[in-house]
């Protein structure tokens, strides 16, 4: 009819999906930077208590992690089910604790010694026994500075389990 | 010689790559807790050595039983009243004479703690004590100090301890940091962290 009729057809247009790849691009990246591989394998529970009075432990090559917890399900079979100490990557008995600390403190520059802390990542049901006697240990070997590590919260949360 | 255009390399597939590499990173992150509450151990001592003398209302006894109940003074008491009682028994500053306490805003009250720099809080559990429970009460005892140096400082300074500490680790801080040292030193002197821990019982 008329010269101006649009020829187009009323059909939406396709989505472009060019830029699909650069956004993807952009979140593998966050992660790629923000992945922290994990060191150890853990073969306890570990659920650790809530704090609100905390501070943050930023050197990370400067910590020595100390693990304990009952033993996860797969190996309390040959574990038992009481709360064990986990340093790198196994089981360990108290007495294990000071060759550990002495060998993290060979690895270390002999300047950064005096800045090594040891990080406690206790599960929550432990009893103190067995983190009584790791506090003992540490004081003999000098390793004086430790740090609780928690989650964030309300304290009186540890109570209701 | 003829020119040939090159062929276009299809990048339809580079989403799919990206993809798979975003999942297996997404896969793997773990974010890691590490902070928590600091301590300081007291050093490793000779068994011969006499402990200092201490008078008993300078000494506010928390005892955690095996049952995971607090016991504060050999009373029970709510996790959630803990921290009030602490202050109150830091801040008290009952001494006389050398021992008073111009700072303290508390009771005054003759039977409990002279001064902060006096006042030892002893907690005391026992190896059957919950681990969770434990960190809660260090957790209300910390917070304790930290209220009382807040207010100190607030005083003298015009920000709060937690304010100075934040500046003190912080690259951009603008200020003098050997200053900020000496001033968290002046608030940690008026208020120093005196938590005695006795070895558990059985």
């Amino acid at each position: 009819m008329s010269k101006f009729k649009k020829n187009k057809s009323n059909e939406l247009p396709a989505i472009s999906t060019a830029s699909l790849p650069d956004i993807v691009f952009m979140l593998l990246f966050f992660f790629m930077v923000a992945t922290v591989m994990r060191q150890n394998t853990l073969m306890i529970e570990n659920k650790l208590p809530v704090a609100d009075q905390i501070e943050k432990l930023d050197k990370k090559d400067l910590v020595m992690y100390i693990y304990a917890g009952k033993p996860s399900a797969r190996y309390s079979a040959s574990a038992g089910n009481q709360p064990r100490i986990q340093l790198n990557d196994k089981f360990a008995n108290v007495s294990d604790i000071k060759p550990f600390i002495l060998a993290e403190r060979a690895s270390k520059r002999e300047e950064l010694v005096p800045f090594l802390t040891t990080a406690l990542k206790v599960d929550g049901q432990t009893n103190m026994g067995l983190v009584g006697d790791i506090k003992k240990e540490l004081r003999e070997v000098q390793a004086l500075k430790i740090n609780y590590t928690t989650r964030t919260g309300d304290a009186t949360d540890n109570l209701k389990q | 010689m003829a020119r040939r255009a090159a062929p276009e390399v299809n990048a339809g597939s580079m989403a799919d790559i990206a993809f798979l590499l975003l999942i297996f990173f997404l896969v793997t992150t773990t974010i890691e807790t590490d902070s928590g509450i600091s301590r300081k151990l007291p050093p490793p001592q000779e068994d011969n050595v006499e402990p200092p003398v201490l008078k008993q209302k300078n000494i506010f006894v928390v005892e955690l039983n095996k049952n995971n109940d607090l016991l504060v003074e050999e009373v029970p008491m709510e996790l959630k009243d803990l921290r009030e009682a602490a202050i109150k028994f830091l801040d008290n500053g009952g001494g006389r004479g050398e021992d008073a306490c111009k700072y303290c805003q508390g009771a005054k009250d003759p039977s409990s703690s002279d001064n902060p720099t006096k006042a030892v809080i002893s907690l005391r559990n026992n190896r059957e004590t919950n681990y969770a429970t434990y960190i809660a009460v260090q957790n209300e005892l910390v917070a304790a100090y930290t209220t009382l140096r807040d207010r100190e400082s607030n005083k003298l300074f015009g920000k709060s301890f937690t304010q100075m500490e934040k500046e003190l680790k912080d690259v951009n801080y603008s200020g003098s940091k050997d200053k900020l040292k000496e001033d968290i030193k002046k608030i940690q002197l008026l208020f120093p962290e005196k938590l005695s821990e006795a070895e558990p019982k059985k």
